[in-house]
């Protein structure tokens, strides 16, 4: 049995390199060993992928894309079909998830420096995945055929009319009719099922093989090839497998945590992961009073919107997003790493982050004009940050780096200092009660807590610096 | 076209402001109560039906989670010539409806979804008179304008709007009871509520459902991070 068994091995590896490519891309692929929270993202991504490729294929066998059927549909899944409502949540949960995961994966780029030479590339595969991600989510959106899926699609697809002299024609050609209508539903489905995964896909693959070529990053942002053993192995590296396989089930697990939580108790998450008008079927005589798109693209809303002229907040809002692609080339500091850099920079982000969280927001709110104003500085911020960085990452006072890799102290090791924070914020009584023992009393200790913040705002702005 | 969009994007959201700022007054929603589900499914039965369907839910499905027998729900739930298997059609076809209201009344299977409990418990106990308002004769508070007469108002009796003016624009502050029904204020409520109860449970069934697997999915997935943290820690022993 077990010659026989060798001998089908054998075969197989005569024919194919399947050995070679478990080696070369798990069992001998050496990572950087001191990746930290941050680095779960990606293979978490990859998870969601997953999840919304296999709900996606049993959504498809009961949803009927036409525009008569499409909500009814919907609902027949939710009810009738067995554990369909299950699928039906994991696929919609899993496209908010798919953000934040790839939001977070992104920021990490950011602050570790992943983007810069000699990663530019697997960046720009990177944002090509996030703008393929942005279309599949898209299309996504409108096959429930409800009121937000129907006119969100009709406000997002007449931007295209703002184009000068084109624009009406081209807005028609995507529309495939005058209005949002079962012919703009029919080939949205088939590009949310068939053509951008598809592309997804590909882009996933070269942004695999791009990164396994010139190697991870890591938080220290040094190249860890540039210093090996005898046997030309990084002596900061450990193989991909099994020690970051058995890491990332972790992640892995506190994720499923997360998103089984969303699904089982929340699933349509306040309204920001199912938006409520979405319940009403989609009515092209009744506009909403309120069109919000789904919380992941209101940054990007909110920078169409702040823009007076439509024309120029389309481009404003595609320049938000092409910026990103130039990140690589923006970006003159000598140093990848924020443990490294100089305040100029910690500052930058900063703001940035700010600015985008509260795009995010004004994206869903209605456009006061107090709120447009906000948004209008916060899209100058956005901007800023990438447009100014050439100047001010020149001139940024960075801090050696080292050639070693280093070691922080982990999640674990941080556990008896966070108690201890808890015990100075928390005061303790000892009270007797009424049958001859005492009750321990709880209080919160303002001295103590005042004592905390202080030490964390004077953290903070060493840590600027 | 073009200019419709446009002033969409832009203007729109600033009737939100306008149309909101009525205060809801919040349903007591509990679907373990199905007795309470069961009285508000006569109710919608007897109420609703007439003009609104609520053709995502069957029969069957309310007999299977409220716990009642099919002979029973055929019998007190569902209106006379019913079939066990059917959905919540109502009567009143597409073509008359346009006749006589000028619109479909819409399916509420999803209305507690997308209006919330709270909207519906307030909107169903505001209509007032206002007489030559529209042929109806009603308005509501949180529905201004609305195409549907009050159908509880044997039972509730009719409400006329206090009105205050407020830097020159009338403002409804309160509604007062002119003339009482054959329930108290308190049974009403108490019928309004049951009937919210009802559709929040039609809006979504499987709801109770799936929050008593959840408990077990989540305890799966602790028991799960566990081990995988133990194994994520004797592989990672020897890393320095």
């Amino acid at each position: 049995m077990k010659q026989k068994m060798n001998q089908c091995s054998e075969w197989l590896l005569e024919r194919f390199p399947l050995s070679d490519l478990w080696n070369e891309h798990m069992a001998h692929y050496y990572a950087p060993k001191n990746f930290n929270i941050w680095y779960f993202f990606g293979s978490l991504a990859l998870l969601v992928l997953v999840n919304q490729f296999i709900t996606g294929i049993l959504l498809t066998m009961n949803y009927k894309p036409d525009a008569k059927l499409a909500f009814d549909s919907v609902e027949y899944i939710m009810r009738d079909v067995n554990w369909g409502w299950l699928v039906r949540y994991m696929h919609s949960t899993g496209a908010s998830a798919f953000f934040i995961v790839v939001y977070l994966h992104m920021f990490r780029g950011l602050i570790y420096g992943s983007f810069k030479q000699p990663r530019e590339l697997i960046w720009i595969f990177g944002m090509l995945i996030f703008v393929c991600l942005m279309a599949e989510a898209f299309m996504g959106y409108l096959l429930p055929w409800g009121q937000m899926s129907y006119w969100g699609a009709q406000v997002i697809i007449s931007l295209f009319s703002a184009i000068p002299v084109i624009g009406d024609e081209l807005s028609l050609w995507v529309r495939g009719d005058y209005v949002v209508s079962d012919a703009t539903l029919n080939r949205f489905f088939a590009f949310h099922v068939i053509a951008v995964p598809l592309v997804l896909l590909i882009l996933v693959f070269l942004h695999i093989v791009a990164l396994h070529e010139v190697g991870s990053n890591n938080p220290d942002g040094i190249e860890i090839k540039q210093s090996k053993d005898p046997w030309g192995h990084p002596v900061d590296g450990i193989p991909f497998h099994p020690y970051y396989t058995v890491k990332d089930i972790v992640g892995v697990g506190v994720f499923m945590f997360f998103f089984a939580t969303v699904i089982f108790y929340m699933p349509e998450l306040g309204g920001y992961f199912l938006e409520h008008a979405n319940f009403i079927p989609a009515d092209p005589l009744k506009t909403p009073e309120h069109i919000a798109p789904v919380w992941y693209f209101t940054p990007f809303y909110a920078i169409l919107r702040a823009v007076p002229d439509k024309f120029a907040g389309v481009i404003a809002m595609g320049g938000a997003i092409v910026v990103l692609f130039m990140l690589p080339w923006l970006d003159r500091s000598p140093v990848k790493s924020i443990r490294y850099r100089g305040g100029m920079f910690k500052k930058a982000l900063a703001l940035f982050v700010i600015a985008f969280v509260g795009l995010g927001y004004l994206g869903t709110q209605p456009a006061t004009p107090g709120a447009t104003t906000v948004a209008r500085v916060l899209t100058a911020v956005y901007f800023g940050f990438f447009l100014l960085m050439p100047l001010y990452t020149r001139w940024e006072k960075t801090k050696p780096v080292p050639n070693r890799l280093t070691t922080q102290p982990s999640l674990e090791d941080r556990i008896p200092a966070l108690l201890a924070l808890v015990d100075e914020v928390v005061e303790v009584h000892q009270v007797p009660d009424n049958i001859g023992g005492t009750i321990t009393k709880k209080r919160p200790n303002w001295s103590g807590i005042s004592a905390v913040l202080i030490r964390f705002a004077k953290n903070l702005k060493k840590s600027l610096d | 076209m073009k200019k419709i969009l446009y002033t969409l994007l832009f203007l729109l959201p600033f009737n939100v402001l306008a149309s909101s700022g009525v205060k809801l007054d919040s349903a007591d929603i509990d679907l373990n109560d199905t007795m309470a589900m069961e009285r508000g499914a006569k109710y919608y039965v007897t109420y609703c039906l007439g003009c609104h369907s609520a053709k995502h839910i069957r029969y069957k499905r309310i007999a299977i989670d409220l716990k009642l027998d099919e002979a029973e729900v055929l019998k007190v739930v569902a209106p006379f010539g019913a079939g066990i298997y059917d959905q919540m059609h109502s009567a009143m076809n597409a073509h008359d409806a346009e006749k006589w209201f000028g619109t479909t009344p819409p399916d509420l299977s999803l209305i507690a979804r997308s209006r919330g409990a709270d909207w519906l418990y307030t909107y169903l106990r505001s209509f007032y008179t206002e007489p030559g308002k529209s042929p109806l004769g009603v308005n509501n508070v949180v529905f201004p304008d609305v195409g549907m007469p009050n159908v509880f108002w044997q039972l509730q009796g009719s409400q006329s709007a206090i009105k205050q003016k407020i830097d020159g624009q009338d403002v409804i502050t309160g509604l007062k009871l002119d003339q009482p029904g054959q329930m108290t204020p308190q049974e009403f409520d108490k019928m309004v509520n049951d009937l919210v109860n009802f559709l929040v449970y039609v809006g979504e069934p499987v709801q109770l459902e799936r929050q008593q697997m959840g408990k077990y999915v989540l305890f799966f997935i602790l028991m799960f991070i566990a081990l995988a943290y133990l194994l994520k820690k004797e592989y990672w022993k020897d890393v320095h």
